[in-house]
């Protein structure tokens, strides 16, 4: 089972290309994805579309904490989104969808969507 | 009553003199000895602390003892009595009317005596010094006839004496030695800040100066040639003219009355003042001196705390009590002129390797400094000018020993961030010292039903007297509020809404502050030691802004990139569809054919929709994140610059035609709004800014519907300030009329940064007007009358704006680590993203409605709309 899903895991960039507390937007098997890196260089997956602002920008939003919770504050109406499950810390009725992330030897790489 | 056999003689009935009675009496003295005082003065004893206040409330208010007579028929006070000669060896003192009076112990409480320096003409009419009553009576009659006067003396009774000369109506000089005043209790810093109070006030101050002479008026030659007249002037060393003045006060500093110890043999302080133990006795074993006569341990204590201390120990010592005078805290807290100062502790700083953290708000007139022990421990002294409501919190602090909280300067940050720091007072601790309420007493009023700070002060006194400690009360109420489970938020967001560490909530204000102290450059200084987490998007941008304000660096820096919203961190407005707009600087509206057709050539080039804006420029929409380098090279090579229709910042200036073409403009409208936009882009603000010039009173450029609005008169240019559009729309108001071209631009520089230093976050000029006390009058003492003194320091921090302004595109079209943030994918930089998409309305370009992407969101409840991706022809149905 890991040996499949790491089959299925797409190298996107260094983790040095990626400032820490900031996002950036990567193209993974045609899904547009936001990566991003925590100060504490955690990297998260989420897929880049806001869905209240119908607008795929999430990569571009402010990253920061909320509690211990890291999160995204979309840039067109801040809405926040957890970085680790994807849910808005707003309205938990709503949610974008995660994808699996590791980083290897500095490299991040993106695997697949998790369902909810 | 048979007579005692003892008897206690005490010579001087002042404050010290008195006490000492009291305690005697209190304490039981006087059920083995009989007391005679022995006061020189007509009156009894009173309040000298006070002694201003006569001029209000006059001599009665003031006495201690109104009746002339104690409640004790053991004690005898003979006033307008003074003593010549004391015996020691035959314990008897010789009084002015020739008796002899013999005693068993003697109590010598003769004070001080005004300093005098040895000038000519110290003599004349009209000079005075400032002691007792019959003083301020010579210098109230002297007043009613005086133009001028001079205090010689800045110190604090030099600083009273102003007081009451100002009061009086006498146009009142200060002239001091050292170059600042209150050289003993405050800083260089405390003691600028304080004459700049002072000279608010209309007085004059003169610092570093020496007198030379008092000089007369040359009038009234009598028989024998002699000069007989009253003081005329007043000369300075190395100042050529003499400084008119019809009278002068001498307070200069005091001396202890000593003469008669000196007279009878007694060992003296090597600088005056009758040398005693601990418990006050004197080389005499039967001759006892308190107050400023005395100086334990060689030093004299010139305050009347001590004084008191000392009485209470020679009346404990005369009835076999051990007590002991070992020194005395010498912080002092007063109202001088109208304004709090206050020093504390080792307010100099003198202990080894200690710290000084300073506070210094020129705005507000806000001086304060904290002297901490070298480890960050312990709080050693301070100094407080201009707001002393955090001396009820840090003077027990010293005293107490209670450890300093994490981050000690938010002890003397503004007292709306709470004081304190999170230091947890005892209970026991006083807050109002006015009317003795301590934090025990407090929260007993909470607890007994006071549902906020204003029913604890009705129920207490606690902060109804003075009002310094108003603050300190509303903490303490909060605070319990919170502690049972009532929650009180004060903060910018949860990052700065303090914690169980000593972190206090924060504003944009405060925050500006506590940068400015640190001289923090990065968002990391300033959450690792003011806040918790990591920020948000509201904190991170409002310390974005504050930084920009500070430093002028690029936005784009490494450090502070992670801080901009997505408009600063692309430098362009992002749009509902995640494209950005593009507006080019176009000063006052002014634009040439040439640049208007190189902004059609982009447009074209980029499939831009175009729109001439609000604010007279063209903006260009439709732009995709990574096409920005690529158009903003072009419009930079065309000479275009940054519109900041980004950030919160300037944007316009709006003009009308002017005189230039208009037939009714009386003045050159567009040349004036280009160079006020030309001075003021690129400041980053509390909000957004925008201006306005109108040629003539007709107002085509609704110049006051802006935060400065320029209107022409024919005398010059009207301003007003304050009007804004938004949700909650304000019509600007007058500032000031006709002023000259260099009048307006120093009046705006004033303004401008005044609001930039003080605002809250997201406060519109408006909003932030109304928020002061005064409002738009207080605006105007401080940016037009300069009350404050501050109008340079403001004008050079605009002209330090002005200086370092920089195009944030050119710099970022120069900087390659700042351009490899614009690209759609980091892994496929080629590739536009295909989520944003365009439909088309009116002929040009439009965001696309309702698309989703393939991946899509995951919708888990009903709010979310899934559809299938829409095609061109469907967005254009729907397109707003």
């Amino acid at each position: 089972m890991n040996a499949a899903r790491t089959a299925t895991y797409i190298s996107v960039c260094r983790l040095d290309d990626i400032d820490p507390e900031t996002g950036v937007t990567a193209l993974v098997r045609g899904e547009v994805v936001a990566v991003f890196r925590t100060h504490d260089d955690r990297v998260f997956a989420l897929s880049n579309y806001d869905p209240y602002g119908h607008a795929s920008v999430l990569a571009r939003g402010i990253v920061g904490t909320r509690g211990d919770v890291p999160f995204v504050a979309s840039p067109l109406l801040k809405q926040a989104f957890s970085l680790e499950t994807g849910r808005c810390l707003d309205d938990p009725s709503v949610a974008v969808a995660t994808y699996e992330v590791d980083v290897v030897e500095g490299e991040i790489r993106v695997g697949v969507a998790v369902a909810l | 009553m048979s007579p005692h056999l003892r008897k206690v003689v005490v010579v001087g009935h002042g404050m010290v003199g008195h006490r000492f009675v009291t305690a005697a009496i209190e304490r039981g003295l006087t059920e083995t000895h009989d007391i005679v005082v022995i006061g020189e003065e007509p009156r009894p004893a009173y309040d000298r602390v006070a002694l201003t206040s006569f001029f209000e409330v006059g001599a009665e208010a003031l006495s201690f003892l109104p009746g002339g007579a104690y409640d004790d028929p053991r004690v005898t006070l003979r006033t307008g009595t003074s003593v010549i000669e004391i015996d020691p060896a035959a314990q008897t003192v010789m009084l002015g009317d020739g008796e002899e009076m013999a005693y068993d112990e003697l109590v010598l409480a003769t004070g001080a005596a005004p300093f005098v320096p040895p000038v000519p003409g110290a003599e004349l009419g009209n000079v005075f010094v400032y002691r007792t009553i019959e003083d301020l009576e010579a210098i109230r009659e002297a007043a009613k006839t005086a133009k001028a006067g001079a205090v010689i003396g800045g110190g604090l009774l030099g600083l009273e004496a102003a007081n009451a000369l100002h009061q009086l109506g006498v146009e009142t000089h200060v002239v001091e030695m050292n170059p600042r005043l209150m050289s003993v209790q405050v800083d260089e810093a405390g003691g600028r800040m304080l004459g700049r109070h002072i000279t608010d006030l209309g007085l004059t101050v003169h610092t570093g100066v020496m007198t030379e002479a008092a000089l007369p008026a040359i009038v009234d030659v009598d028989a024998t040639g002699e000069v007989d007249g009253q003081v005329s002037a007043l000369k300075f060393k190395d100042v050529e003219e003499p400084l008119p003045v019809d009278m002068i006060v001498f307070s200069a500093g005091i001396r202890p009355r000593d003469a008669l110890a000196r007279a009878a043999g007694l060992d003296l302080a090597e600088r005056g003042g009758v040398l005693v133990d601990e418990q006050c006795r004197s080389s005499d074993p039967h001759v006892w001196a308190v107050g400023e006569c005395a100086a334990p341990g060689g030093k004299m204590y010139g305050l009347v705390a001590p004084g008191y201390d000392m009485a209470e120990v020679v009346a404990d010592a005369l009835l076999g009590g051990q007590g002991t005078f070992t020194g005395a805290d010498l912080s002092t807290k007063l109202k001088l002129l109208g304004v709090d100062v206050a020093s504390f502790g080792d307010a100099h700083g003198t202990t080894d390797d200690c710290l000084e953290l300073t506070y210094s708000d020129a705005v507000a007139g806000v001086y304060k400094k904290l002297v901490i022990s070298e480890d960050g421990t312990r709080l050693l002294g301070g100094v407080l000018v201009g707001d002393a409501s955090a001396y009820g919190l840090l003077r027990p602090m010293v005293a107490s020993g209670i450890p300093l909280p994490d981050n000690p300067e938010e002890l003397i940050l503004p007292a709306s961030s709470g004081g304190g720091g999170g230091v947890q007072l005892p209970p026991e601790a006083q807050v109002c010292s006015c009317n003795d309420v301590t934090r025990g007493d407090i929260e007993a009023a909470v607890d007994a039903g006071c549902g906020s700070a204003a029913e604890v002060t009705k129920e207490t006194k606690a902060g109804s007297t003075c009002g310094s400690c108003k603050v300190q009360v509303k903490k303490i109420v909060e605070d319990y509020f919170t502690a049972q489970g009532k929650t009180v938020d004060t903060s910018l967001c949860e990052h700065f809404a303090g914690d169980e560490h000593g972190r206090s909530p924060m504003t944009r204000a405060e925050l500006f502050d506590v940068v400015l102290i640190h001289g923090y450059t990065t968002f990391d200084q300033i959450i690792e030691a003011h806040g918790t987490g990591r920020g948000c998007d509201v904190c991170k941008p409002a310390i974005a802004s504050i930084l920009a304000s500070q430093l002028n660096g690029h936005v784009l820096a490494a450090e502070n990139r992670k801080l901009q919203d997505t408009n600063d961190a692309f430098l362009a407005n992002i749009q509902k569809n995640g494209s950005y707009s593009v507006v080019p600087r176009i000063p006052g509206g002014e634009v040439t054919p040439e640049g208007l057709i190189v902004i059609g050539e982009v447009a074209r080039e980029f499939g831009l929709y175009t729109k001439i804006t609000g604010g007279q420029r063209i903006d260009m929409f439709g732009a995709r994140m990574e096409d920005l380098p690529a158009i903003w090279k072009r419009l930079v090579d065309a000479g275009f610059e940054s519109g900041h229709a980004y950030g919160k910042s300037l944007r316009t200036v709006k003009s009308c035609v002017g005189s230039t073409w208009c037939r009714y403009g009386v003045q050159d409208s567009v040349g004036l709004a280009i160079m006020l936009e030309t001075r003021y882009r690129g400041l980053r603000s509390p909000h957004k800014l925008k201006g306005g010039v109108s040629g003539c009173a007709r107002e085509c450029a609704e110049a006051r519907g802006k935060d400065f609005g320029v209107i022409a008169t024919e005398k010059g240019w009207n301003l007003y300030v304050g009007g804004n559009g938004g949700a909650v729309p304000a019509h600007a108001q007058l500032l000031a009329g006709d002023l000259t071209t260099d009048e307006l631009v120093s009046c705006l520089d004033r303004f401008l940064m005044y609001y930039v230093r003080t605002a809250d976050r997201l406060q519109r000029t408006s909003t932030w007007i109304d928020s002061l006390e005064g409002g738009l009058d207080r605006v105007r003492e401080v940016v037009v009358d300069d009350v404050l003194g501050l109008g340079t320091e403001l004008e050079d921090a605009m002209a330090q704006h002005v200086d370092g302004y920089f195009d944030e595109w050119k710099a970022t079209l120069e900087d390659p680590a700042m351009l490899r943030r614009f690209v759609s994918f980091v892994n496929a930089p080629e590739l536009p993203d295909p989520n944003i998409s365009f439909g088309a309305v009116r002929g040009q370009i439009a965001p696309a409605v309702g698309e989703q992407p393939a991946s899509g969101p995951v919708a888990l409840g009903s709010s979310i709309p899934v559809g299938p991706p829409a095609t061109d022809e469907h967005t254009m149905e729907h397109a707003r």
